[in-house]
C-alpha cells in the first residue's frame, strides 16, 4: 500500500488557504466576466481601501480566536475609544497632526483591552461572556456617560490625514478615480508586526499553545494569565487603531456605525481556516477570508445583484465555508484512522 | 435549640443548593425595594406591571430557545433571524387573508400560529442539520444561518416594513385575558412550562444535560446525539418563531431589522440565568428570573427621565460580569486553568 497518498492528502485537507484562494479567484473572475470592471485599477484600489478597517479588526479577532477565546466587543471598544478621543480633541480645539489622536486612542484601547484581559485572564471567565458583557458596558459608557452624538466635524489633523492619498488610481473607461489612503500603510505595518510576532517570537508561540490546550501550555511553562492579558491589551489597541482610521476615512465620528460588524469579521477569520476552538490558523488564511467577505460585500453590485441580497450571500458563504472546514476535519480523522489501521496491519 | 436553628439552616441549605438563583432573587428584591423608595407611585401600578408582562415575552421566548441550545453545549445566534423571517412570511399571509373590509377570517389566527410553528421547526431543522450532520461548530452554524435568514428577509422586503394587514391580529394578541393577563404573557408561560416539563420531568431533558456535559460520554451511553441536537435546535427555533409572532403583534408590522439587539441580549440573559456556556448546567427558573430582572431594570430606569436610557446597557453588562465574578469566587476553585471546552 502506498503511504504517500494519505500524507499528501492530509496535508491538502489540513490547509484551508488553497480552497479559499480558489474560491476568491473564481469569484473575481466571475465578477470580471459579468462586469468587466473588477480588475480595473480603481476597483482594486477601492477594495484595498475597504479592506483596511475590516482587515485590522480581523487581525485582532484572529489573535483572540487562535488563543482559544472569542471577542465580540471590538466594535464597541473601537467606537468608544475613537469617540472619546475625537470628542476630547474637539473640546481642547486640537489642531495638530495625526499622532496625538492615534496615541490617545491607543491608550484608551489598551485600557479597555486590559479590562477584557483582566476578567478573561485572571478570573478565567469564558471569553464570549466577558466580551458580550464588556461590549454592553462600552456601549453604555459611550451612549450614556458620554452622551454620544454624531460628530460631523473632526479635528483638522485627522481630516487631512484621512483624505491624504498615497496614490490615485483612475479608471480610463469610466473616468472614476479612487484614492488609496495613507492608512493602508498602517494596515500593512500592523499586518507585518503580527506576522512576525506569531511566526518568530515566544509570545506568538504561547498564543498558539494556549489555544491548543491551556493546561498543556501551563504545564509547559507558559505564563497563561500574562499572555492572555497582554493579548487582549494588544487586540484592544489594534481595534482602536482601526476605529481611528475609520473615522478619519469617513470624515465624521458616528458612534454606532461600527457596531454589528463583529459577526462578519469573525466569519471572515473562520472562513480563512482559523479553528474556532483555537490553536490552529494562519494570518494568510485570515486575510484571504476577510478579503472574500469584503469583496462579497462590495462587489455584488458589479454582478448586477441588488445590495439587499448581500446578507443572503454572506450567510451562505459562512455556512458553506465552515461546512467545508468541518468536513475537512472529518476527512482528516478518517485518514488518521486508516493510517492507524495500516500501522496495525504492518 | 433545634427549632431556632432550623429555619436558618434550611435557608442556608437552600442557598448553597442554588446560590445563583438566590443571587438573582436578591437582586430583584433589592431593585424592587429601591424602586419602592424612589418612585413608588410610578412603578407600582397595575398598568405598569401589565405593560412589562406584555413586553418581555418577545425576547423571553427567544431566550428560552437559546437556553436549550446552551444546555447541550451549543448556542443559537439565529433566533432573531428566525423570528423576523417567520413574522415577515406570516405578515404576507395575513395581508392575503385580510378582506377588503379589514377583517380576518376566523381560522386566520390559529392558521398563522400553526404555520409559524411549522416554519420555526423547519428553520430549526436546518440549524440542527448543520450542527449535527455537518459538524459545524454551533456558534458558526447559527451565526451563518442567522445572517442567511436576515438576508432572505431583506431580499423579500427590500428592507421595508410589512404592515398593511388587518389590525385584528395585533388587537387580539395585545388583548388581556379577563382584562388582567396580557395574551403575550400566556404564550411565554405556556412555552416556559412546556420546556420546564421537558427538561426536568422527561428523559429527553436528562439526555440533553448528559449531551451537554460530554457528547462523547453521551454517544457511548447509546444516545442518538444527532436526533437530540435536531430536536433541540427545532425547539429553539419554534420558540424564536413564536417570539417573532409576538413582535409582529407588538409592532403591528414586520421588518428585517427588528430586534437585532436581541441576539446578544438573549445570550446575556441565559448566562445571567446561570446556564453554563460550556453546556450541561442550567435551570429554566434562573433564566426566567434573569428575563424578569432585565425587564424590571429597564422599566425602572425609564422612570428616571433624567437618566439616559442608554445606561441600561452599561448596567446590564456590569451586572453580567459581576455575577460571573461572584460565581468565580464561590464556585470556581480550580488550581489549574480550565480546559472545559477542549474536554468535549
Amino acid at each position: 500500500m502506498k503511504t504517500t497518498t494519505p500524507i499528501s492528502l492530509k496535508k491538502l485537507a489540513g490547509r484551508n488557504e488553497p480552497y479559499i484562494f480558489l474560491v476568491l479567484f473564481a469569484l473575481c473572475l466571475l465578477i470580471e466576466f459579468r462586469s468587466g470592471q473588477f480588475f480595473s485599477s480603481n476597483n482594486l484600489v477601492d477594495i484595498a481601501s475597504a479592506l483596511i478597517v475590516p482587515g485590522l479588526f480581523a487581525i485582532g479577532a484572529f489573535l483572540v480566536i487562535i488563543s482559544g477565546g472569542i471577542d465580540v466587543s471590538f466594535p464597541a471598544l473601537a467606537s468608544l475609544s475613537v469617540y472619546a478621543t475625537t470628542k476630547y480633541l474637539l473640546d481642547i480645539q486640537y489642531e495638530g497632526g495625526i499622532w496625538l489622536p492615534i496615541v490617545i486612542a491607543l491608550a484608551i484601547g489598551a485600557l479597555l483591552g486590559a479590562f477584557n484581559g483582566l476578567f478573561i485572564g485572571y478570573f478565567r471567565l469564558p471569553a464570549l461572556i466577558v466580551t458580550l458583557g464588556s461590549s454592553s458596558v462600552f456601549k453604555g459608557i459611550m451612549q450614556g456617560a458620554l452622551n454620544s452624538k454624531q460628530l460631523t466635524i473632526i479635528p483638522v489633523g485627522m481630516r487631512t490625514w484621512g483624505t491624504t492619498a498615497l496614490f490615485t488610481a483612475r479608471n480610463p473607461v469610466s473616468g472614476l478615480t479612487s484614492r488609496m489612503p495613507v492608512a493602508f500603510i498602517v494596515f500593512l505595518i500592523v499586518l507585518g508586526f503580527v506576522f512576525f510576532l506569531m511566526r518568530y517570537t515566544m509570545f506568538g508561540r504561547s498564543i498558539y499553545a494556549i489555544g491548543g490546550s491551556e493546561t498543556s501550555a501551563h504545564r509547559a511553562g507558559f505564563n497563561v494569565i500574562r499572555t492572555k492579558v497582554v493579548l487582549y491589551i494588544m487586540v484592544g489597541m489594534i481595534a482602536s487603531l482601526a476605529g481611528v482610521i475609520r473615522v478619519c476615512m469617513m470624515q465624521q465620528a458616528h458612534p454606532t456605525n461600527m457596531l454589528g460588524m463583529e459577526m462578519n469579521i469573525i466569519a471572515g477569520v473562520v472562513l480563512g481556516g482559523t479553528a474556532i476552538t483555537g490553536g490552529r490558523g494562519t494570518l494568510l488564511g485570515c486575510m484571504l477570508g476577510t478579503l472574500l467577505i469584503v469583496i462579497v460585500e462590495n462587489s455584488l453590485i458589479l454582478l448586477g445583484i441588488p445590495t439587499s441580497w448581500k446578507s443572503v450571500f454572506t450567510g451562505a458563504l459562512i455556512i458553506i465555508g465552515t461546512g467545508i472546514s468541518a468536513y475537512q476535519v472529518i476527512l482528516m480523522n478518517r485518514i488518521k484512522k486508516t493510517k492507524h489501521s495500516v500501522k496495525e496491519a504492518a | 435549640m433545634m427549632a431556632s436553628r432550623n429555619p436558618l439552616q434550611q435557608f442556608q441549605q437552600m442557598y448553597s443548593k442554588d446560590r445563583h438563583l438566590w443571587r438573582l432573587i436578591f437582586m430583584i428584591v433589592i431593585w424592587m425595594l429601591f424602586m419602592a423608595i424612589t418612585r413608588f407611585n410610578k412603578f407600582y401600578s397595575m398598568i405598569n406591571f401589565q405593560t412589562m408582562a406584555a413586553q418581555f415575552p418577545e425576547f423571553g421566548l427567544m431566550s428560552l430557545g437559546v437556553m436549550l441550545c446552551m444546555i447541550t453545549g451549543g448556542i443559537d445566534l439565529s433566533v432573531v433571524g428566525v423570528a423576523n423571517l417567520t413574522s415577515i412570511l406570516m405578515a404576507f399571509l395575513l395581508i392575503n387573508l385580510t378582506s377588503a373590509t379589514g377583517a380576518l377570517p376566523v381560522y386566520a389566527l390559529p392558521l398563522v400560529f400553526l404555520l409559524a410553528i411549522l416554519l420555526g421547526a423547519a428553520f430549526g431543522l436546518f440549524n440542527g442539520l448543520l450542527v449535527s450532520k455537518f459538524h459545524i461548530p454551533p456558534i458558526l452554524a447559527t451565526m451563518g444561518s442567522g445572517e442567511l435568514f436576515t438576508g432572505i428577509c431583506l431580499a423579500i422586503t427590500n428592507g421595508n416594513a410589512v404592515s398593511k394587514f388587518s389590525r385584528t391580529y395585533a388587537n387580539t394578541i395585545n388583548n388581556r385575558l379577563f382584562d388582567l393577563i396580557p395574551i403575550q404573557l400566556i404564550f411565554f408561560v405556556i412555552m416556559a412550562v412546556v420546556i420546564w416539563f421537558l427538561l426536568s420531568k422527561t428523559v429527553f431533558g436528562t439526555k440533553l444535560y448528559l449531551l451537554g456535559t460530554s457528547d462523547t460520554a453521551a454517544r457511548f451511553s447509546g444516545l442518538n446525539n444527532t436526533r437530540l441536537l435536531l430536536q433541540t435546535y427545532m425547539l429553539s427555533s419554534i420558540c424564536a418563531a413564536l417570539g417573532g409572532m409576538i413582535m409582529l403583534a407588538n409592532y403591528n408590522s414586520a421588518r428585517a431589522d427588528y430586534g437585532t439587539v436581541y441576539t446578544l441580549q438573549c445570550v446575556l440573559i441565559v448566562v445571567l440565568g446561570g446556564v453554563s456556556p460550556v453546556g450541561g448546567k442550567g435551570k429554566i427558573s434562573g433564566v426566567v428570573l434573569a428575563i424578569i430582572l432585565l425587564r424590571l431594570l429597564e422599566t425602572g430606569l425609564n422612570r428616571f427621565p433624567r437618566i439616559s436610557s442608554y445606561y441600561i446597557s452599561l448596567i446590564w453588562g456590569g451586572v453580567l460580569i459581576l455575577v460571573m465574578v461572584l460565581n468565580y469566587f464561590t464556585e470556581n476553585r480550580h488550581p489549574l486553568p480550565r480546559d472545559a471546552r477542549r474536554a468535549k
